[in-house]
């Protein structure tokens, strides 16, 4: 496999890996800020895609308009998302997703 | 091989690098600060694609606030003493299956994809393009994130606050 900054595909390569990764990182960890990570490389590669199909596809600025709308959700999501963490954290001392289960009960 | 090429392959590298770091460290310290690499590599990439803007905004947001939030969360839910038992995993093999079956798909579906391209690809400045479309074709949505971001704020706020009971 060959890269080169002028190719779209490069770019679809780097997003789909950095994409599996997250996936990765979501399925498997147990602590809930690894878990977050996961969730901010998804989105990066979601975002590479946006900027790259921007780029090559119609040459207008639409897409990096949505890639900076993702940026803004991504900072929201990892605000409330890390505050979450932090309110389980003071209930059960410990931030393993599996202990955070008394809604089943 | 031209500059660029041998550019572009490092900054792929120290992208694709860091992240594997984030998603297989056992130390969750590390993890979080590999994410620095995996997003000034993405900044990198954007560059690549002539999206000036978006890389400044991804430095800013990403490198100067999203991280230093999960380092400020790992800091304060772990005793720095005890890393090794930080980070476990759980249920790797069907991850893998899993994750792998998915990446050869997307790969083959990236790779026999003709992708249409335009004839020529012009590098400018699009700082002015996207404060134009932001303020006319996109405007409701840019007030409603005003708005989203608020909201997120006043309700990170309430989350981590602690409950004092009388």
């Amino acid at each position: 496999m060959i890269l080169s900054p002028s190719e779209l595909s490069s770019y679809l390569f780097i997003g789909a890996i950095l994409f599996t990764l997250g996936l990765f990182s979501v399925l498997t960890r147990r602590n809930a800020i690894s878990v977050l990570m996961g969730v901010e490389l998804i989105l990066n590669s979601a975002n590479i895609n946006y900027v790259a199909f921007s780029h090559f596809g119609s040459g207008n600025a639409d897409g990096q308009i949505y890639a900076i709308f993702v940026i803004m959700l991504a900072a929201a999501e990892a605000a409330i998302g890390l505050a979450i963490v932090l309110a389980i954290f003071q209930l059960f001392h410990t931030i393993d997703v599996e202990a955070a289960q008394t809604l089943k009960d | 091989m031209e500059i660029s090429t041998a550019v572009f392959y490092l900054v792929a590298i120290i992208t694709v690098g860091s992240a594997i770091v984030v998603a297989f460290s056992r130390n969750i310290i590390y993890s979080a600060f590999s994410l620095l690499g995996t997003f000034a590599g993405v900044a990198g990439l954007y560059v690549f694609l002539g999206a000036d803007f978006v890389a400044a905004v991804q430095l800013l947001i990403y490198v100067g606030g999203i991280l230093i939030l999960i380092l400020f969360a790992v800091m304060l839910t772990h005793r720095i003493s005890d890393v090794e038992i930080t980070n476990r995993a759980a249920g790797r093999v069907p991850a893998v299956i899993i994750t792998g079956v998915f990446l050869v798909l997307l790969l083959q579906t990236i790779r026999d994809t003709p992708w249409v391209k335009v004839k020529e690809v012009a590098y400018q400045p699009t700082t002015a393009k996207i404060g134009d479309l932001f303020l006319q074709t996109y405007l409701l949505p840019f007030e409603l994130a005003s708005l989203v971001l608020l909201a997120a704020m006043i309700g990170a706020v309430v989350i981590s606050r602690k409950e004092i009971k009388e």
